[in-house]
C-alpha cells in the first residue's frame, strides 16, 4: 500500500481546514519562487520525465502537452502578442467521477499553486478554472482560496516573488456535462452554448480568445507542484510502465465502504476494493461487473477484473479503461441493464445537439435499451443497437457520441445471454397472455 | 438534449418584470465578473451574471429563482449581446430555471452510481410527499427534478436543495433533512451518516490516519 508521506492530497477528507495558514503548514507554497527559478523548459521536462499522464480520462502526457504551447507568442492582426492562456477543467461531471471536488473543497491551494507552476511552464498570462455549476461550496471555497493567494502575493503581480505576473480566475458552469469537453469549455468561458469546436486548430494553436491554451484537469495541475519538489523520479517508482504516479480513485456502487482514496497506480483492482473499501458488498462471489473509469468506459465482468491492475494499459487490456479512474461496483443483485440504459438516458440527457448521430442516436439507443431492460424487444435488435453504437462512434465532432457507444457496446459483449433471456422471457409471457 | 421551454412572454410578465435591475450587492458582483475577462470580452461574464439574476430574483421571490424574459434582456444589455446570444445560454445549461421554481428546488440525482445505492427510495420518499418531477407543489414549498450525476458518487445517493449537499441519504435520512427545511432550520450538509465525515471509508478513514486529529506535516518522512 502507498505509505501515507507519498500521498499528494493529504487532506483529502477535509479533517483540516482547507485555508492557506494550514494548506502552507502541509507544504503547500513552500518557495515556490525556487521551482519557477527553474524556468519554464525545466518544468515542462521534469513533468514529462514524472510520466505524468492527464487524470481527466484520457490519459494524454501532461508534459508533452504543456511543450505544445508557443515558446513565442504569436501576434494577432494588428501586430501585438496574443497571450497565452491555461484553463483548469474541474467540469467533473462524469458519473462515477468524485475526486476533483475533494480537491477543491479540501486542498484548494495545491491546485492553485499547480496553475502558477503550469502556467509559468507554458508562458500563460493566466489560469481560468472551471468548476461545475453544481459544485457550488466548492466554488465558494475555491474562490475564497483564489482571493487568500493573492492578499498573500502568491498570484498576481509578482507571483510569489518570482518576477512573473500570473492570474487566477474561477468561472463556474451551470450544469453541462458537455463543458468537461476542452474546446466546449472554451465556447463556454466566451460566454456560448458549450457545443464543441472542430479540431484542428488545436487549443494550443488557437483556443480561448483565439490565443494558444492548454487545458488541463484539476488533479493534473494539483499534483505539478508536488512532483517539482519531490522530483520526476519519486513520482515514476509508482506504477507500472508507462502508468506512472499516484491517482485519486473513487469507488461506489456495491461495496461496504464506497470512498475517494489516493493510492498508487496500477494496484490491482482486488486490493483497492479490500483494503479501503471493506470489500465487494455479498463478497467476491457476488460480484457481477465493474465499470472502472466512470460512465463513458464499458464494463469488465467479474472474472476479468479481480486481479487487473487499476490502470491505463491494465484495463485496456480487459476491453475497458482507467478513465477518470471512477470505479463504479455492481453486484449480482444489480439489473445490469437498467444500470447501462441510465447511462444511456444520461448521455441523451447530455448531448449538446450539435452532431446529428449523436444528437439523434443517443434518444435512439436509450429508447432500444429501456425495451431491451424489459425484454420488450426481438432479438434482431440487440445486433441492430450494436450496429448503431458504431454508426455513432466516431462519427462526432467530441468523444461523447463515443461515450455514449461504449457502455452499450460493453453489455452486448458480455451480457447477450441475458438480454436474449429477458426478450425470451418477455415473448413467453406475452404469448401466454394471447391464449 | 434536455426537454426546455420558457415562461411565455405576456402582458403580465412584462409588467412584473420589466423595470428589472441588479440590485447595488448583485451589481457589485457582476462587475467583479466582469472584471476577470480581458477588454471587450465581457460576454464571458453571462454565466455568471445569469446566475446572479436568478438569485436576485430568487430573493424577491422566497424561492431559488428564475429568469424570466425581461431579466434576460437586462443581462444582455448589460454585457451589450444580442438577445437571442442570452437566450441560447440560459436555455442549453440546465441550472438557469426557465420557469417559476418552489422555495426549495429537490434535486435528486438518479444516475447509475446514485441509483445502485437507492436512489429509487429517495424519489419515492420525495413522491410521498406530493412531489413530481418537473412540477411545483401547490404551496409553493418544493420543486422535484431528477438530475444527472451530481460528483457525490462516493457519498450516494444524494440530493442538493438549493445550494446545499446531503448526501449518504436513506428515507429516514432524507426525510429529516426536509422536515427540517419545512421547519425553517439549517440542516447540516454533506453526509448524513452518522459519524463519517466526508468520503472517507464509513467508519474511518484507512489511510492519513493523522489528519484526523492534527494538520499533520509529511514532509519530515519524504
Amino acid at each position: 500500500m502507498l505509505a501515507d508521506k507519498d500521498r499528494i492530497f493529504t487532506n483529502v477528507y477535509g479533517y483540516q481546514p482547507w485555508n492557506l495558514a494550514a494548506a502552507q503548514a502541509r507544504g503547500d507554497w513552500d518557495n515556490t519562487k525556487d521551482i519557477l527559478a527553474k524556468g519554464p523548459d525545466a518544468i515542462v521536462e521534469e513533468i514529462k520525465a514524472s510520466g505524468l499522464r492527464g487524470r481527466g480520462g484520457a490519459g494524454f502526457p501532461t508534459g508533452m502537452k504543456w511543450s505544445f504551447m508557443p515558446k513565442e507568442p504569436p501576434m494577432d492582426h494588428n501586430g501585438n502578442p496574443k497571450p497565452s492562456f491555461l484553463v483548469i477543467n474541474g467540469d467533473e461531471s462524469e458519473p462515477g467521477s468524485c475526486k476533483d471536488r475533494e480537491i477543491l473543497r479540501h486542498d484548494p491551494h495545491k491546485l492553485i499553486e499547480g496553475a502558477l507552476v503550469a502556467g509559468f511552464a507554458m508562458r500563460a498570462r493566466a489560469a481560468y478554472i472551471y468548476v461545475r455549476g453544481e459544485f457550488i461550496r466548492e466554488a465558494e471555497t475555491l474562490s475564497a482560496a483564489v482571493a487568500e493567494a493573492y492578499e498573500a502575493g502568491l498570484i498576481g503581480k509578482n507571483a510569489a516573488g518570482s518576477g512573473y505576473d500570473f492570474d487566477v480566475f474561477v468561472h463556474r458552469g451551470a450544469g453541462a456535462y458537455i463543458c468537461g469537453e476542452e474546446t466546449a469549455m472554451i465556447e463556454s468561458l466566451e460566454g456560448k452554448k458549450g457545443q464543441p469546436r472542430l479540431k484542428p486548430p488545436f487549443p494550443a494553436g488557437a483556443g480561448l480568445y483565439g490565443c494558444p491554451t492548454t487545458v488541463n484537469n484539476v488533479e493534473s495541475i494539483a499534483v505539478a507542484p508536488t512532483i517539482m519538489r519531490r522530483g520526476a523520479s519519486w513520482f515514476s517508482s509508482f506504477g507500472r510502465e508507462n502508468n506512472k504516479g499516484t491517482k485519486l480513485f473513487q469507488i461506489s456502487g456495491h461495496v461496504e465502504k464506497p470512498c475517494v482514496v489516493e493510492e498508487a497506480m496500477s494496484i490491482p483492482f482486488r486490493e483497492l476494493i479490500e483494503k479501503h473499501c471493506g470489500g465487494i458488498s455479498g463478497g467476491w462471489d457476488n460480484l457481477l461487473a465493474v465499470i472502472p473509469g466512470g460512465s463513458s468506459v464499458p464494463l469488465v465482468p467479474a472474472e476479468q477484473i479481480m486481479d487487473a491492475p487499476m490502470d491505463f494499459d491494465g484495463l485496456k487490456e480487459v476491453g475497458s479503461g482507467l478513465g477518470t479512474a471512477g470505479v463504479i461496483v455492481m453486484d449480482k443483485s444489480t439489473d445490469v441493464v437498467r444500470a447501462i440504459s441510465r447511462i444511456s438516458h444520461f448521455y441523451m440527457h447530455e448531448s449538446c445537439g450539435q452532431c446529428t448521430p449523436c444528437r439523434e442516436g443517443t434518444g435512439w439507443m436509450w429508447r432500444v435499451m429501456e425495451r431491451l431492460r424489459t425484454g420488450d424487444a426481438d432479438v434482431e435488435e440487440i445486433d441492430m443497437l450494436h450496429e448503431v453504437t458504431k454508426q455513432v462512434e466516431g462519427h462526432t465532432i467530441c468523444a461523447l457520441g463515443d461515450a455514449a457507444a461504449w457502455p452499450i457496446q460493453g453489455l452486448i459483449r458480455h451480457f447477450r445471454p441475458e438480454l436474449e433471456r429477458r426478450i425470451a422471457e418477455h415473448a413467453a409471457t406475452m404469448k401466454e397472455a394471447a391464449e | 438534449m434536455a426537454e426546455r421551454h420558457l415562461e411565455p412572454d405576456t402582458p403580465e410578465l412584462r409588467e412584473r418584470w420589466g423595470n428589472w435591475s441588479f440590485n447595488p450587492a448583485w451589481k457589485a458582483k457582476a462587475d467583479e465578473a466582469i472584471s476577470h475577462y480581458p477588454a471587450g470580452r465581457q460576454k464571458s461574464a453571462v454565466m455568471a451574471l445569469l446566475d446572479y439574476a436568478q438569485r436576485q430574483v430568487g430573493e424577491e421571490t422566497g424561492t431559488q429563482g428564475w429568469l424570466p424574459i425581461p431579466v434576460m434582456e437586462y443581462v444582455a444589455g448589460y454585457l451589450d449581446m444580442p438577445i437571442i446570444r442570452v437566450v441560447e445560454v440560459a436555455t442549453f445549461y440546465t441550472m438557469y430555471n426557465l420557469v417559476p421554481v418552489g422555495k426549495f428546488h429537490v434535486q435528486v440525482c438518479g444516475t447509475t452510481p446514485c441509483m445502485l445505492r437507492g436512489s429509487d427510495d429517495i424519489l419515492a420518499a420525495c413522491y410521498k410527499r406530493g412531489m413530481r418531477k418537473g412540477h411545483t407543489t401547490e404551496d409553493g414549498m418544493w420543486t422535484l427534478t431528477e438530475v444527472e450525476c451530481m460528483g457525490n458518487c462516493a457519498t450516494a445517493p444524494m440530493v442538493q436543495i438549493n445550494d446545499g449537499n446531503y448526501e449518504d441519504l436513506n428515507t429516514e435520512r432524507l426525510d429529516a433533512v426536509l422536515d427540517a427545511l419545512v421547519a425553517g432550520e439549517t440542516p447540516k450538509e454533506g453526509t448524513q451518516e452518522p459519524g463519517r465525515h466526508t468520503s472517507e471509508p464509513s467508519g474511518g478513514p484507512t489511510t492519513l490516519k493523522e489528519m484526523v486529529t492534527e494538520n499533520h506535516d509529511y514532509r519530515g518522512e519524504w
